[in-house]
């Protein structure tokens, strides 16, 4: 059997008492896309944090291509983090840097592309996500909710990784956008061929972009299923999730801590 | 509730050395990453022109009025005793030993360690100092040591052209209020003038300005909690800066000029 490209067992992560990852186990294959779907303030977020080691789990296995990654030696994770694309929830764009300026940031920093070669992969990638080069001149700053999507994707993707993770891609987006950069999302993972994580709220981008969807639920992944099965998941909370029921299994928590 | 003092007192004490542990911690971790490759230049010579040549007007305004003010304070004291012809003298050495460097890095922590804690800090809460790890760039080689080697670096110059414009200041309100002798004041400037008047000062000014980077961009770094969250981190810096300048300020007198 082939190795897997991201294989986590048994992570978990606290703040303080509250217990946010309790026990998560799940794979990812080589270039399958797996959704997890999960209400506001569930973990999502922690959880792509953990396994980037921007977050350090309190406990479990997490194994990129059959290395383990928990308790890496920072020399050693910027070696793994190379395999890394990461679209932020908010974006994350440096401001004080041009678009395009951005989308080149990994290349040069840390490929040590030259720079007027990086300007051209940041222009291509830039157009590949249907932005013109004159908006490679802009600030972020300077470019609506969409437009600034768009340019973290074109950053997520410059270095071509193997794994991409994507932060609520469509929150925040009207329905058009969205279904652009879910069309997006598609296009540039289906051409690199990568693994993807995806974190979404929105069910007909999970819909689009999942090959497989996970459903995190205080601290754990309390179903997981090919995307096809998610109306016949058997499961009340996923139910209720999908149909967006206030009615249900899931009590919406108030606090965030 | 009532608390005993004593476990205020004991809480305090435990939140404060936790404090000192991490600063410390923070601080060798950033010094570290000054020397070990890759060096980002660039980002150094665009922090050394933010903290020097942006801080130019407020240290300049400073210190003509430092100077003159020195100038005129001096005067009414002295000639109760006919020492007037120890101004320029008085002028110059409290200038180069103590108001240059201090008020140079009282006002440089209010500008640049503000800026430093503000923008690191809303880095931190947009997600871009995470978004720097995934691109496989080091925080604190991109972002920390190029503002830590760039105050260093740049508060000595920044005292120096202090020094320079206070002397001015005192030596035109000599001449022109208190009617000295043009040769006279110079001479008497120079001739007091010892090395190590200047040279503590320049020491002072490379230690402040570590002082000022160090907690601009610890606060920053460690900001959370959104726009509330940065503006705290940005009133941080400047007042634990200007505390530990001050204090550091009387340990290096004390270094330099105690018998
Ligand atoms: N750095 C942190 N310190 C303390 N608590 C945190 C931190 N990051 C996230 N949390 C908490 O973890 C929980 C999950 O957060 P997150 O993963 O961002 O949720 P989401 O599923 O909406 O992405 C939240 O309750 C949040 O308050
Ligand atoms: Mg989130």
């Amino acid at each position: 059997m082939a190795v897997p490209r991201i294989a986590i067992s048994g992570l978990r992560k606290s703040f303080g008492p509250k217990k946010v990852l309790d026990g998560i186990d799940v794979e990812v294959a080589i270039g399958e896309s797996l959704v997890v779907i999960g209400g506001s303030g569930s973990g999502k977020s922690v959880l792509l944090k953990c396994i980037l080691g921007l977050m350090q789990p309190d406990s479990g296995s997490i194994r990129i291509d059959g290395e383990e990654t928990v308790g890496l030696r920072r020399a050693e994770r910027a070696r793994v983090m190379r395999k890394f694309g990461m679209l932020f929830q908010g974006g994350a764009l440096f401001d004080s840097l041009r678009v395009w300026e951005n989308v080149a940031f990994g290349p040069i920093q840390s490929d040590r592309v030259p720079v007027d070669e990086a300007k051209q992969i940041a222009l291509q990638k830039l157009g590949s996500v249907g932005l013109t080069p004159d908006v490679g001149e802009l600030r972020p700053a300077e470019l609506s909710g969409g437009m600034q999507k768009r340019v973290a994707l074109a950053r997520a993707i410059a270095r071509e990784p193997e794994i991409i993770f994507f932060d609520e891609p469509t929150t925040g987006l009207d329905p058009i956008m969205s279904d652009v950069i879910n069309d997006l999302i598609v296009q540039c993972v289906k051409q690199l061929g990568a693994s993807t994580i995806s974190i979404t709220h929105d069910m007909a981008s999970a819909r689009k972009i999942g090959d497989r969807i996970a459903m995190l639920h205080e601290g754990k992944l309390i179903w997981q299923g090919p995307v096809a099965e998610i109306d016949r998941s058997g499961d009340a909370h996923v139910d209720q999730f999908i149909h967006g029921r206030a009615e249900g299994p899931i009590r919406m928590q108030v606090r965030k801590g | 509730m009532n608390i005993p003092l004593v476990t205020v007192l004991g809480r305090m004490t435990i939140a404060f050395l936790g404090l000192t542990g991490a600063v410390t911690t923070f601080a060798t971790r950033s010094l570290l990453h000054c020397f070990e490759p890759p060096i980002y230049r660039r980002q150094i010579g665009r922090q050394m022109l933010e903290i020097g040549y942006y801080s130019l007007p407020v240290v300049g305004l400073t210190a003509i009025f430092t100077g003159m003010v020195l100038a005129l304070q001096s005067y009414v004291g002295f000639s109760r005793f006919s020492a007037e012809s120890a101004i320029p003298n008085v002028v110059v050495v409290s200038l180069t030993r103590e108001l240059g460097p201090v008020l140079a890095g009282l006002m440089v922590a209010g500008r640049v360690g503000a800026a430093m804690a503000a923008e690191l800090g809303t880095m931190r809460v947009t997600e871009q100092i995470d978004a720097l790890t995934t691109l496989s760039t080091e925080p604190f080689k991109y972002l920390i040591a190029p503002r830590i080697v760039a105050a260093i670096v740049t508060m000595p110059m920044l005292v120096l052209v202090f020094d320079a414009i206070g002397i001015l200041g005192g030596y035109l309100v000599g001449i022109y209020k208190l009617d000295f002798n043009e040769q006279s004041y110079l001479r008497n400037t120079i001739d007091f003038l010892e090395f190590m008047d200047v040279f503590s000062g320049l020491v002072k000014a490379a230690v402040f300005g570590f002082l000022i980077a160090l907690m601009g961009c610890y606060h920053g770094y460690h900001s959370r909690g959104g726009a509330q969250g940065v503006g705290t981190a940005t009133t941080n810096a400047v007042v634990s800066a200007s505390i530990l300048i001050l204090t550091a300020n009387y340990l290096i007198t004390e270094l330099f000029f105690a018998r």
